[in-house]
């Protein structure tokens, strides 16, 4: 029935769930059955829909679980411990602190980051500089702040154990922290 | 002195400290040794914030509309 306002509905958030799945996979044909099934699994599963939240979440919800099955089913290439080694020691040819533990180049000051949340184009420099992550790297703090998994289930999603993971959320956190500040907060003058 | 007190935790240390934060509760001693540092140091309480910033910004960016 193609008449069905709730599919119409459902649709239309396509687009915003194959960038979140995308982000997760890094695969484009994986991400596109990914969203095919959440939208599928919401169209049967309607009453499960309280009204409470909105469609966005709770479409989001569902995605979430359909992205976990699918990197659980692709055991073949799960993001590999020596795929997340590498990408370590690539980042330890930039150190960003001096011998004594200070900082390299010290943060500076942000101005107001609040209208900054709020702009289009800082969103696109979020995107690029998320798109910079190392893959593997990106992908574990994709579940960590986008599906906001909590960091026991992705340990036990990956295999690997809390340290690791505070590792690897603290490395896209310098390096986000780091590309944003250079191509937003000190690129853009504020009188 | 005050900027003793820093010696206790090198800037380095409380950035690692400042990012589990928001993966696990700190211990107590972490979070005594975490403040004190940030009482003396602005490039750490500076990236203190930027990280609260940079979590909203990817809370938005994953509910963002098209």
């Amino acid at each position: 029935m193609d008449a069905d306002p709730f599919a119409a509905e459902l649709d239309a958030h396509r687009r915003y769930l194959l960038r979140v799945a995308r982000l997760q996979l890094r695969d484009g044909d994986l991400a596109e059955d990914v969203v095919q099934e959440t939208l599928v699994a919401a169209l049967a599963g309607r009453q499960g829909f309280s009204g409470r939240s909105t469609v966005r979440t709770w479409l989001t919800g569902i995605l979430k679980h359909k992205i976990v099955d699918a990197i659980r089913q692709k055991q073949r290439r799960p993001i590999a411990a020596a795929e997340l080694d590498e990408e370590a020691d690539l980042e330890a040819l930039d150190p960003l602190f001096a011998d004594g533990g200070a900082w390299q180049t010290p943060p500076t000051s942000w101005g107001d980051p609040e209208s900054a949340l709020s702009q289009q184009e800082f969103m696109e420099v979020l995107e690029r500089c998320l798109e910079r992550l190392p893959p593997a790297t990106a992908r574990v703090f994709a579940m960590r702040e986008i599906l906001e998994l909590s960091t026991d289930e992705i340990c036990k999603e990956l295999t690997i154990t809390a340290n690791n993971l505070w590792v690897i959320l603290y490395r896209a956190r310098m390096a986000l922290r780091q590309c944003l500040e250079q191509h937003w907060f000190a690129a853009k003058p504020r009188g | 002195m005050l900027s003793r007190l820093t010696h206790l935790v090198s800037c380095k240390e409380a950035s690692r400290l400042l990012s589990q934060r928001q993966d696990r509760t700190l211990a107590l001693a972490e979070r005594v040794k975490l403040a004190l540092h940030l009482s003396v140091c602005i490039a750490c309480t500076r990236f203190a914030r930027q990280l609260v910033v940079v979590r909203r910004a990817m809370a938005r960016y994953g509910t963002q509309d098209d």
